[in-house]
């Protein structure tokens, strides 16, 4: 069995996780998300997807599920794992005082699971001052810079030049991390999770959504496959994911994952077809090549 | 008319101002009917003398307000600790000084096992007293190389494990690239893994699950027979899930006619929103009983010292040391401290670091502006760092705090020299300053961290020795009856319950710590060595020698 794809979402109170959370939900089309939470605050998940719901699981609209872990997460995922149907993705929505990339290091250990990248939620209006909290602000940092990607959320609620100045200023703290700028948690879903990007790319003609845009890197010959990937997660590329089989220089079909600037390759069956989904900003997809 | 006994004792101790010192108490119903000499006891009418104390010492029964009921559980495991220690049978475990002494233990216990499958297990372990050597896999492959076995050390931080327990953990691999997770040289993990996040995947496989919190029927029974053995009539578990199971199981065991302490359980606060740990607490808080004090709520602000996850003030730590952790963000607590103060709850909050106490401090006032409430007594727990104005501050907002004097004996000289340095290291748990600021204070053993015995703490808190030898902060020393206060009315009022407990007075519960040794009349030096026989809980009879 393929090891169960994991993203770490995180990110102070208030960033809009959870709004987050519902519209990957509301646009699950078919891939079963399982979200654990730390506790079920009032609002976890919109009233309207609620299918069914006990003290520990919430039955969503699609197949997905979301459970709350406390204190035990790795309880939670082995749980999670044992679903049948076993769930296509899991989302770890963490509290707002974790430390992001020890969950994803946690989890890492774990047999059958596969850390999917850690995605931060940042408010656009709030960030820079929570990061300059008494309390709050190493660890407002110390998230932005496990990210591998930033929702850089409510950017309606600032004027463009502050919104360039923090965006500039995220980019300072964290070299490697892609931003992406958006509204009311409604990010473009491939991004946040390849499990997403791999449906899009095998449903048919890439959409173009918002400022980004897909596309398929099929290699015709064998490749040195932790060169494409390391080629792939370059930061003056800018991809913000790829994912996708490639043949390697002795012949073994390899998978290869990038999430931002993460990167990673592990041996797959023969049978899959070579071909290497990318998501991008508008504009750069022309520089992505075969190194 | 119910029976009144009337005993007689040596000297009855009674931390009450208006009769300090008495020959005789009188019990009715479980309470003090009086206490004073036979001659005025005899007035309440007929009385059956009892002459089982006549040689004995007695006090208000002792009260920890910084307990866990798991110590009870953890004796059913190997206990591998440095120093001596009384398990809940009475019988007195050599501590274990060596990485030898230790696996010999070990050895010993696993050739009595049966099942060939059974993980064994082992507590209490210390690297720091034998010159920080570290326990590895195949230190324990020597006891075993077919059954998982895992060690659980004394700050519960670190759990060593063997090759098998790596295996069946899915850890026995190379290429892990986790901080802690230490690798030899060999690649493969050295079998010491730090923090939760890492001792849970193995964890399940050598009896530490996250249930071991959760006290089972047997191990509250054995936690009930460690008070009788330490003069404790009232405790804490702080904190507890409190799963509707376990509920039912502290119920009905605390039911039982010869359960001999008062258990005060603490809700956890995490896992849940603040609204809904309110209201669940409201709820238990009905069903509370006589021997279960349902209804109150523990929150953890921050980590601890020594395993460097406190949340430190400037300068951080005196090894450079990153800050630490977290726990619970200042909004939420925010949030509950207002919900459970309109719901008249007590909130008891862990802060171990500076700036976590500094946090709590910050976001109680507003708390307290918006939901004014007179006699609140939110407590700060271990709270070690503290400084002279945080004191001040905890004062004005009518808080309390619970110091962790055993903590200062076992981890001082850590502390000196690595986690804060000399100068902050003589102010940790400052009593001298709590009391002298007007902070109403308690302190506390953190058993099964250290172990369970009031007297040992209240020692601790008298001559402030480090485990080698030194006298660190000697101006936070406190005298004898300090300390005798804050084992018993100081903790009961962190409670909310030293109208009914604490001192030896009419109307109060009939709970006595039966000693064989006058605590006023050994000396600060040997207040550690006082003998205890036993209690009276509620009026019954406890001895330790019979249990
Ligand atoms: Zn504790």
């Amino acid at each position: 069995m393929p090891a169960l794809p994991v993203t770490v979402i995180g990110g102070y109170l208030g960033a809009g996780k959870t709004t987050m959370v519902n519209h990957l939900l509301r646009h699950a089309d078919g891939v079963r998300l399982a979200v654990l939470v730390n506790e079920f605050g009032e609002l976890a998940i919109d009233e309207d997807l609620i299918e069914a719901e006990d003290d520990t699981l919430i039955s969503i609209a699609g197949g997905c599920v979301c459970c709350s872990f406390g204190s035990d997460l790795t309880g939670a995922l082995l749980e999670m794992a044992k679903m049948h149907p076993r769930p296509d993705h899991l989302l770890i929505e963490s509290s707002g005082v974790a430390i992001p990339g020890a969950i994803a290091g946690s989890v890492s250990l774990l047999d059958g699971f596969h850390v999917d990248g850690v995605v931060i939620l940042a408010d656009a209006e709030t960030l820079r001052d929570s990061a300059q909290d008494k309390y709050m602000g190493d660890t407002v940092l110390r998230q932005i810079s496990d990210a591998n990607i930033i929702i850089l959320n409510k950017t309606d609620l600032v004027a463009a030049d502050a919104l360039a100045e923090t965006s500039a200023w995220l980019a300072a703290q964290n070299p490697n991390v892609r931003i992406i700028e958006t509204q009311h948690g409604n990010v473009v879903p491939e991004a946040v999770l390849d499990s997403f990007l791999v449906k899009a790319a095998a449903s048919g003609p890439h959409h173009h959504t918002a400022n980004m845009e897909m596309m398929t890197l099929t290699p015709d010959q064998r490749v040195d496959v932790d060169d494409l990937a390391r080629h792939l997660a370059d930061e003056n590329l800018g991809l913000i994911r790829a994912k996708g089989f490639a043949t390697s220089l002795s012949g073994q079909k390899m998978l290869i994952q990038v999430v931002g600037s993460r990167w990673a390759t592990s041996e797959a069956a023969q049978d899959k077809a070579d071909g290497i989904v990318c998501l991008g900003f508008k504009g750069q997809m022309s520089k992505v090549a075969l190194p | 008319m119910s029976d009144t006994t009337i005993y007689t004792a040596r000297k009855i101790i009674t931390m009450n101002r208006n009769r300090p010192i008495a020959s005789h108490v009188a019990v009715r119903d479980g309470r003090i009917l009086g206490v004073g000499d036979l001659e005025e006891l005899a007035t309440w009418g007929e009385y059956k003398l009892d002459e089982t104390f006549a040689d004995k010492i007695l006090m208000p029964g002792l009260v920890e307000g910084h307990a866990h009921t798991m110590e009870g559980t953890l004796w059913r495991y190997v206990y591998c600790g440095y120093f001596d220690r009384a398990d809940p049978d009475g019988k007195m475990w050599e501590g274990a000084r060596t990485i030898d002494a230790i696996l010999d233990r070990l050895k010993q216990a696993e050739v009595e096992m049966t099942d060939p499958d059974a993980p064994l297990s082992g507590w209490s372990l210390d690297p720091i007293y034998m010159d920080n050597k570290r326990v590895t896999r195949a230190d324990l492959d020597s006891v075993s190389q077919t059954r998982p076995i895992g060690v659980l050390h004394a700050s519960g931080h670190i759990l060593n494990v063997n090759t098998k327990a790596l295996e069946l953990g899915g850890l026995m691999k190379t290429g892990l690239n986790h901080p802690g997770i230490p690798l030899g040289a060999d690649g493969y993990p050295t079998g010491e893994l730090y923090g939760p996040e890492t001792m849970t995947p193995v964890g399940v496989h050598v009896g530490f699950n996250r249930s071991l919190t959760d006290s089972d029927a047997q191990g509250l029974r054995d936690f009930g027979k460690l008070c009788v053995r330490t003069g404790v009539t009232t405790i804490t578990d702080l904190a507890a899930r409190l799963e509707p199971d376990g509920v039912e199981s502290m119920l009905s065991v605390t039911g039982e006619d010869t359960y001999p302490a008062r258990v005060v359980p603490l809700q956890m606060f995490m896992g849940a929103t603040a609204k809904e740990t309110v209201d669940k607490v409201v709820a238990l808080k009905k069903r509370a009983t006589d021997r279960l004090r349902l209804g109150r709520i523990k929150a953890v602000a921050d980590g601890s010292i020594q395993g460097f996850s406190a949340r430190m003030r400037w300068p951080g730590y005196h090894n450079g040391a990153p800050n630490g952790l977290w726990y619970t963000a200042p909004e939420q607590l925010a949030q509950l401290y207002r919900l459970a103060l309109a719901a008249g709850i007590q909130v008891h909050t862990h802060t171990n670091g500076d700036e976590a106490t500094e946090m709590v401090l910050d976001t109680l006032g507003p708390a307290l502006t918006d939901v004014p409430s007179p006699d609140h007594r939110f407590t700060l727990q271990h709270c070690q760092l503290a400084d002279a104005a945080q004191f001040r501050r905890m004062k004005n907002l009518g808080m309390c705090v619970n110091l962790f004097a055993n903590h200062h004996f076992y981890w001082g000289d850590e502390h000196y020299r690595l986690t804060v340095g000399p100068e902050r290291a003589l102010r940790m748990n400052a009593c001298r300053t709590a009391l002298d600021t007007g902070v109403p204070m308690a302190i506390h053993s953190d058993a099964p961290v250290t172990p369970l015995g009031p007297f040992f703490t209240a020692w601790c808190a008298v001559n402030r020795i480090t485990a080698s030898g030194r006298v660190q902060g000697e101006s936070e020393k406190i005298a004898v009856e300090e300390a005798l206060y804050a084992i018993t009315i100081g903790a009961a009022y962190t409670l909310h319950m030293d109208d009914e407990v604490g001192s030896i007075e009419v109307g109060k519960k009939a709970d006595f710590a039966i000693l064989e040794d006058d605590p006023t009349e050994i000396g600060g030096p040997n207040l550690k060595d006082v003998r205890v026989w036993g209690t009276v809980s509620g009026g019954r009879v406890f001895c330790a020698a019979d249990l």
